[in-house]
């Protein structure tokens, strides 16, 4: 870690571990004695929430595997079963589908908050790439955790997203059918599902490892941007931010179980409580609502651009809007990190929100008539943003001045009128 | 603080309605409007009324039943607590009435036990769609949740606040009232179909199950078609989600506990910080 080790061994046990694996050190000096900046506010909690709904769709979901039975003929039974006589297992089941939805909540917020106060700059541009993989691998995850209960949307889900790889010119194809494990999706295709579902997870645990050590090598970014200078400018981890995220996570878990409780299927589609028939195509296949955002950028290129047609170009689209989000630390060009002294990036950044949020409801309708054309609108901007207006914003915009430190800032802040 | 969890839950509303507009494929669109039903396991207090789901299970034996399988229902679901709650003397005798396919017994066949599951009415899905017009009867099982009545924007964003999930039963109990004598000019129906205004597409192939005094209710509960209707539409809802009723007050004491000890932690959490200026 960065900063100075503090710990002290107290008992022979730590002082004879602390010579053989200083692993009781790394925890004390990353969760209990890690400084960090005292004027966080909340929208930094998001990060204690995703590590929590990590590992509750961990836990449920291992559980989950313990009853469910990947075959075509069936899962869709097996999920039923745990539903209705598995101990328990319905909480768990609700608990684990709703726990996704809110884990891409959280992951939008948390993502969300590093766009607006430029968490992506040195010198922590290896953080945010560690996190954009952890989105793209969140994704493959909940993406292959939906085709499980094998319901008709699953089934249908599957065909289309694996039909993107077909896209690229000359593998495609071979990629597509290695990806299936056949010419169409079937039992082969829920099996490697189920396995890499299982799988990802723990991947996913060890770059979320990777991304909090990254974290605390620089420290924590905070809403001023203006970097710690003194230990006068920060609190240790604990016990201030644990029990602030701790409250935080509390929070959440409210409308959590409401979800969970009172409405387990809302968020899903009654199509998928169909179960799967390849014969039968339902009228509109829509993926779950976290990937709707992408699904609109991907359904807007409805053109051929030369030699690339619309379906490659609009998975081209579809997956540069996430890479692009690995270049934005060298996108963005502005000297001043944090979006709250940026008066022109403000507008700029929250009509880009905006848009990503209409691109979430475009995604769920037709693609036709005017959802068409605002697709395309709210597509273009989006690259637009990140393309054009993060490099060349700042030759025209003039920052508001920074404060000398967060303690300078804090002081004016909880004592405006003494400072007029 | 404020202004924090002003935004939350602003983007938590947003973000939750936007994903709606995907959940209303079932359904006609281009005909009237499906009225909507008072359940009585509607909401984060409902419970199923056993009576009603006793005349709807009624309904499901006698008339449903001769096509429509079942798969996932067996005879123990019925005196579950929050159900029909039938004695399991009664619901012994019950199965006992009936005849499951068992290979492992002589001649294959034997009186059904409470642990066994209702017994499909035709033996190959072949027979089935022979016998229906060509179209395989859906499964009851888990139906009442693979429907829901189409809802136009902006009525779907309340169902968040009301947890509304009885979209199936409405939905059923607006197919079986939603029969035409005859299609409505201009419209070529094919053979065996019939016209319903909640179908979507319109023709469907099932015929008019239900009709006036088809079931005889013990009770005091009119012999209608609309009464029927309910009845069978809540017992399917029960069929799909039987623990429904324990799942709601477990429900409603997890968000209790829930609420309070977020009240205390965010008690813990001013005090702690009352001396850091932040």
């Amino acid at each position: 870690m960065a900063h100075q080790s503090n710990y002290k061994p107290n008992s022979g046990f730590e002082k004879w571990m602390d010579e053989r694996l200083p692993i009781i050190r790394l925890g004390y000096d990353s969760f209990v004695d890690f400084p960090s900046p005292k004027n966080l506010n909340y929208w930094w909690t998001f990060g204690a929430i995703l590590a929590i709904f990590l590992v509750l769709q961990i836990v449920t979901g291992v559980v989950l595997a313990m009853h469910y039975t990947p075959h075509v003929d069936l899962a869709f039974n097996s999920v039923e079963h745990i539903r209705r006589d598995v101990n328990w297992g319905r909480y768990i089941q609700s608990a684990h589908a709703n726990g996704a939805s809110f884990f891409f909540f959280a992951v939008y917020v948390h993502i969300f908050r590093g766009l607006y106060y430029g968490s992506y700059k040195a010198p922590r541009e290896v953080l945010w790439i560690l996190g954009c993989t952890i989105f793209l691998l969140m994704m493959a995850t909940a993406f292959m955790g939906y085709v499980l209960p094998w319901g008709q949307m699953s089934f249908w889900a599957a065909t289309v997203i694996t039909n993107f790889f077909s896209a690229i010119p000359v593998v495609g194809d071979s990629i597509k059918t290695l990806l299936v494990g056949g010419f169409a999706v079937d039992n082969p295709t829920l099996n490697r599902f189920f396995s890499l579902h299982y799988l990802l997870p723990f991947m996913l645990v060890g770059i979320v490892a990777l991304h909090i050590w990254a974290l605390h090598v620089p420290g924590n970014g905070n809403p001023t941007g203006v970097e710690v200078k003194s230990k006068a400018d920060t609190v240790p981890f604990h016990p201030y931010l644990t029990m602030k995220d701790l409250f935080a996570v509390l929070v959440i878990m409210i409308p959590f179980a409401w979800f969970v409780f009172f409405a387990p299927d809302i968020l899903g589609h009654p199509d998928n409580y169909i179960p799967a028939n390849p014969l039968v195509t339902p009228p509109h296949i829509v993926p779950e609502w976290y990937f709707l955002p992408f699904y609109a950028i991907l359904r807007a290129i409805d053109f051929n651009v030369g030699p690339i047609d619309s379906k490659l170009g609009g998975v081209i689209m579809m997956f540069g809007s996430i890479v692009v989000w690995f270049f934005v630390p060298w996108l963005d060009r502005s000297k001043v990190r944090s979006g709250a002294f940026r008066p022109m990036f403000r507008w700029f950044y929250w009509v880009w929100v905006i848009s990503f949020i209409g691109l979430t409801y475009l995604g769920a309708q037709p693609a036709e008539g005017v959802y068409l054309f605002f697709a395309k609108l709210c597509t273009a901007y989006y690259f637009l943003y990140f393309l054009v207006i993060l490099p060349f914003l700042p030759n025209i915009e003039t920052t508001k001045p920074l404060p000398a430190s967060i303690s300078e800032s804090v002081l004016a802040k909880s004592a405006p009128k003494a400072a007029e | 603080m404020k202004k924090f969890t002003k935004i939350i839950s602003a983007v938590l509303i947003a973000a939750s309605t936007l994903s709606a507009g995907t959940a209303f494929a079932a359904g006609g669109g281009d005909g009237p409007d499906p009225v909507l039903q008072d359940w009585s396991f509607a909401g984060v207090f409902g419970k199923y009324d056993p009576a009603q789901l006793q005349r709807g299970f009624q309904v499901f034996q006698e008339v449903c039943s001769s096509c429509h399988s079942a798969d996932l229902f067996s005879f123990r679901m019925l005196s579950k607590k929050g159900g029909t709650e039938y004695s399991e003397a009664q619901v012994k005798a019950l199965a006992a009435e009936y005849t499951v396919i068992d290979l492992e017994v002589e001649d294959g066949e034997r009186p059904a036990i409470a642990a066994d599951t209702w017994p499909n009415p035709f033996s190959t899905p072949l027979e089935a769609a022979g016998s229906n017009n060509g179209v395989v009867p859906p499964d009851f099982s888990v139906l009442a949740k693979a429907r829901n009545v189409p809802q136009k924007f902006p009525n779907w964003i309340g169902n968040y606040f009301t947890a509304y999930q009885e979209g199936g039963a409405d939905y059923i109990y607006n197919l079986l009232v939603g029969y035409h004598e005859e299609a409505p000019h201009g419209v070529e129906l094919g053979d065996g179909q019939y016209y319903n205004d909640h179908f979507p597409g319109h023709k469907i192939s099932m015929a008019p199950p239900l009709s006036a005094e088809i079931v005889d209710y013990e009770g005091n509960a009119p012999e209608t078609v609309e009464q029927y209707a309910k009845d069978v539409s809540a017992f399917m809802m029960w069929l799909a989600e039987p623990d429904m009723t324990a799942r709601k007050e477990l429900g409603f004491r997890v968000i209790m506990f829930l609420i309070l000890l977020t009240g205390m932690m965010y008690l813990v959490k001013r005090r702690l910080w009352s001396n850091v200026d932040h």
